[in-house]
C-alpha cells in the first residue's frame, strides 16, 4: 500500500556563509501492506512530518521513489487523496467559522462522495466518534479533542484505504485519548483501513500498533514488531525507556 | 466479569464498521491536471466551488462587527475626501473631464470599492498559511489551491459589497447627491466590470500572498503593494488627472482595473467593451501567472512547520 524506497529530502537554510543543507530524510526505505497499523516514531526533528508530506504529495522528495496506493504522491497527487486520508494535528482542514457539518458537506463535494454514502458514513462516524452533540457548533468554539475528532471524520468520510496521522492524539486528555485510540483500533480490525501513526505517545504504540518503525536523523533505525524493539534494550523495563534508550544511543545505521 | 476498557466509556461504541468491500481497484484513466485551468473551467467542479464561495460569504458574516466599523471608517473618510475634491473641482471645473458631481461619486465609489476589492491588501487567509505551515491542509486536498481560494475570494468580496459599499454609497448619495445611471445598460456594464476588476484584484493579491512560499518575511511585498494599489487604482487621485504619458501607462495598468475602470463605467466615461477587454485581459494574465506560481510552489517548495 505504501512504498519507499530510498527517498531523501533536504532543505537548504539559512543564506550567505551560513547557507547549508539539512537532511530531514535520509535514504529511507520501507514497505506498509494493506490492512497493517503502523506506529511511526522518532525523537523531535527526526523527519516524521517532512515523510508524511513526501507520503501525500505535499513535498518532493529530492531523491528516491515513493508509491502510495499505487500511485506517485506528486505526479497523481489528486487521485491520490482520493484513496488516502491524512490528518495534521496541529492543523485542521475544519471552516473555522463555520458549523461542523459545513465542513464536512464540502468534503462531500471535494470528493464527489455519493449523497447517501455520505449520509451513511457521516452517521456511523458520528456515532463512533461521538459528534452529535457539536455537529453544528462552529468549529472555533470546539475544544481541542472534539476539534480533532471532527478532523479525524472529514479524513474518512470519502472511506479512504489509506489513513495517515500526524500526532493525532496531540494534546488530548487520557480520555479522549484512549476514545480515540480504540476508534483507531476499530477502524484498523474491522474496516481493514491501512493506518501509519505518528506519535510521541508510547501509549498510543502499544495500544494499537503491530509494528513500529524508528526514525533517527532522517534515518530509519528500525522495522519491526513491538517485542523486537523490546528486544533492541533487554536492560530496560518499560517501552518508555526502550525507546528513550533508542534515541540516545541509536541503533547502528543500516 | 469482563473488563470494560475505560475508552468505552468515553465514546457509546454502538455501531460497528460495515466491513470495506475488497476495492475492484479504483483505477480511473489518467486524469489530466496539467492544465492551469483544469480545476477553473471542469464543469462538475462547479458546485463545489460555488459552495465555497457561499461559505466564504458565511465566514465573513462572523466578523460583521469589523466590517461595520470598516464601512463607518470608508464612509467618514468619503465625506472629508469629497470635501477636498469639491474644492479642487470648484476651483478647475471640468478638470480630468469629470464635473463637481462626477468628482465626488468618483470618491464615494472608490471608498465603496475598497472592502470588496480589498485595496488595502490582504483579504487572502494564503499568505499567513503558508508561512504557519497551515497550507500543507491545502495542498493535500483535491482541489485546485488558487480556484479554492478565488472562490473563497469572490464570496467574500459579495459580503463586504453589502456591508461595507452600501452604506459608504448611501451616506454619499444623502449627503452630496451622487450621479446614479438611469439606464439598465449601464449597471448591467458596470456590474460586470465590478465583477472583473474583484478578479483581477484576486489575481494580484494571490500573486503577493503566494510569494511568501519564497520570501519568508512578506512585510516588504505587503507594503510595496499597498502602494501599487492605492496609487495606481485611482483610490488616492483619479488616474486620468496624472500628466501624459504616466496617466496612460496608470490607465493600463492591471490596477486601474480595481478602481478607475469600474468608476468610468459606472460614470459612463468610458466604451464598456474597451474596458471589459482590458480588465479581462488583466484578470487571464494574473490568474495564468498565478497558476503557474502554484504549479512551481507545489514543485520546488517548502512547506513550513513540523
Ligand atoms: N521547511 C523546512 N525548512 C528547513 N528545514 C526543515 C523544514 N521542515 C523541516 N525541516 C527540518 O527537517 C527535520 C525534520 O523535521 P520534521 O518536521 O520532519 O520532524 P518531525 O520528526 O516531524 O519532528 P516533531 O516530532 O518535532 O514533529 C528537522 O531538522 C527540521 O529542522
Ligand atoms: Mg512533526
Amino acid at each position: 500500500m505504501i512504498e519507499v524506497d530510498r527517498a531523501g529530502r533536504s532543505f537548504t537554510v539559512g543564506r550567505g556563509r551560513s547557507r547549508r543543507t539539512v537532511h530531514a530524510v535520509q535514504d529511507l526505505s520501507f514497505t506498509v501492506e494493506a490492512g497493517e497499523f503502523v506506529g511511526y516514531l522518532g525523537p523531535n526533528g527526526a523527519g516524521k512530518s517532512t515523510t508524511i508530506k513526501m507520503l501525500t504529495g505535499i513535498l518532493a522528495p529530492t531523491s528516491g521513489r515513493i508509491e502510495v496506493a499505487g500511485l506517485d504522491p506528486l505526479r497523481r497527487r489528486t487521485d491520490l487523496t482520493r484513496r488516502i486520508g491524512v490528518v495534521f494535528g496541529q492543523r485542521t482542514t475544519l471552516w473555522w467559522d463555520l458549523p461542523l457539518k459545513d465542513s464536512f458537506e464540502l468534503v462531500r463535494h471535494l470528493y464527489k462522495v455519493d449523497r447517501n454514502d455520505f449520509r451513511r458514513r457521516l452517521d456511523e462516524l458520528a456515532d463512533l466518534l461521538d459528534l452529535s452533540g457539536f455537529l453544528h457548533t462552529p468549529v472555533r468554539q470546539l475544544s481541542l479533542g472534539q476539534r480533532m475528532r471532527g478532523d479525524i471524520t472529514a479524513a474518512l468520510l470519502h472511506d479512504p484505504a489509506v489513513l495517515v496521522l500526524d500526532e493525532p492524539t496531540i494534546g488530548l486528555d487520557v480520555v479522549s485519548k484512549a476514545a480515540m485510540r480504540a476508534f483507531l483500533g476499530r477502524l484498523n480490525a474491522e474496516r481493514g483501513t491501512t493506518v501509519l501513526l505518528t506519535t510521541h505517545d508510547l501509549g498510543d504504540i502499544e495500544k494499537l500498533c503491530r509494528r513500529v518503525m524508528l526514525i533517527h536523523h532522517g534515518r530509519l533505525g528500525f522495522d519491526g514488531t513491538l517485542d523486537d524493539l523490546r528486544a533492541l534494550a533487554p536492560g530496560e523495563d518499560s517501552i518508555e525507556d526502550v525507546v528513550t534508550h533508542l534515541y540516545t544511543a541509536p541503533p547502528a545505521e543500516r | 466479569m469482563p473488563r470494560r476498557h475505560p475508552e468505552e466509556a468515553a465514546f457509546p461504541l454502538r455501531a460497528r464498521f460495515p466491513s470495506r468491500p475488497r476495492p475492484p481497484s479504483r483505477a480511473r484513466p489518467p486524469r489530466h491536471s496539467g492544465l492551469p485551468f483544469s480545476g477553473l473551467l471542469s464543469r462538475t467542479r462547479l458546485p463545489l466551488y460555488a459552495r465555497i464561495a457561499w461559505y466564504g460569504f458565511r465566514r465573513h458574516s462572523a466578523y460583521r462587527t469589523a466590517a461595520l466599523a470598516g464601512a463607518f471608517t470608508n464612509t467618514v473618510f468619503g465625506i472629508l475626501r469629497a470635501h477636498v475634491l469639491i474644492a479642487l473641482w470648484e476651483a478647475r471645473p471640468g478638470l480630468a473631464g469629470y464635473d463637481v458631481a462626477d468628482a465626488v461619486t468618483f470618491c464615494f465609489l472608490s471608498q465603496a470599492f475598497i472592502g470588496p476589492m480589498q485595496l488595502f491588501g490582504g483579504g487572502l487567509q494564503l499568505a499567513e498559511r503558508v508561512r504557519g505551515g497551515d497550507v500543507a491542509v491545502d495542498l493535500a486536498r483535491p482541489a485546485s489551491l488558487q480556484a479554492w481560494n478565488l472562490a473563497d475570494d469572490l464570496g467574500r468580496a459579495a459580503y463586504l459589497l453589502l456591508l461595507r459599499s452600501v452604506p459608504p454609497t448611501l451616506v454619499g448619495a444623502a449627503l452630496f447627491g451622487i450621479v446614479f445611471p438611469t439606464e439598465p445598460a449601464a449597471w448591467v456594464f458596470f456590474t460586470v466590470s465590478f465583477v472583473l476588476g474583484v478578479v483581477v484584484s484576486f489575481g494580484w493579491r494571490y500573486l503577493v500572498a503566494l510569494s511568501s512560499f519564497w520570501i519568508v518575511d512578506d512585510r516588504g511585498t505587503q507594503s510595496l503593494s499597498l502602494v501599487l494599489m492605492m496609487f495606481f487604482s485611482g483610490m488616492v487621485l483619479p488616474l486620468n488627472l496624472f500628466p501624459g504619458w504616466l496617466g496612460t501607462l496608470a490607465q493600463s495598468l492591471p490596477w486601474a482595473a480595481m478602481v478607475q475602470i469600474p468608476a468610468d463605467v459606472y460614470l459612463g466615461k468610458r466604451d464598456a467593451l474597451e474596458a471589459f477587454a482590458l480588465q479581462a485581459l488583466w484578470a487571464a494574465a494574473l490568474l495564468v501567472l498565478g497558476a503557474l506560481a502554484t504549479r512551481a510552489a507545489r514543485r520546488k517548495v517548502v512547506v513550513q512547520g513540523g
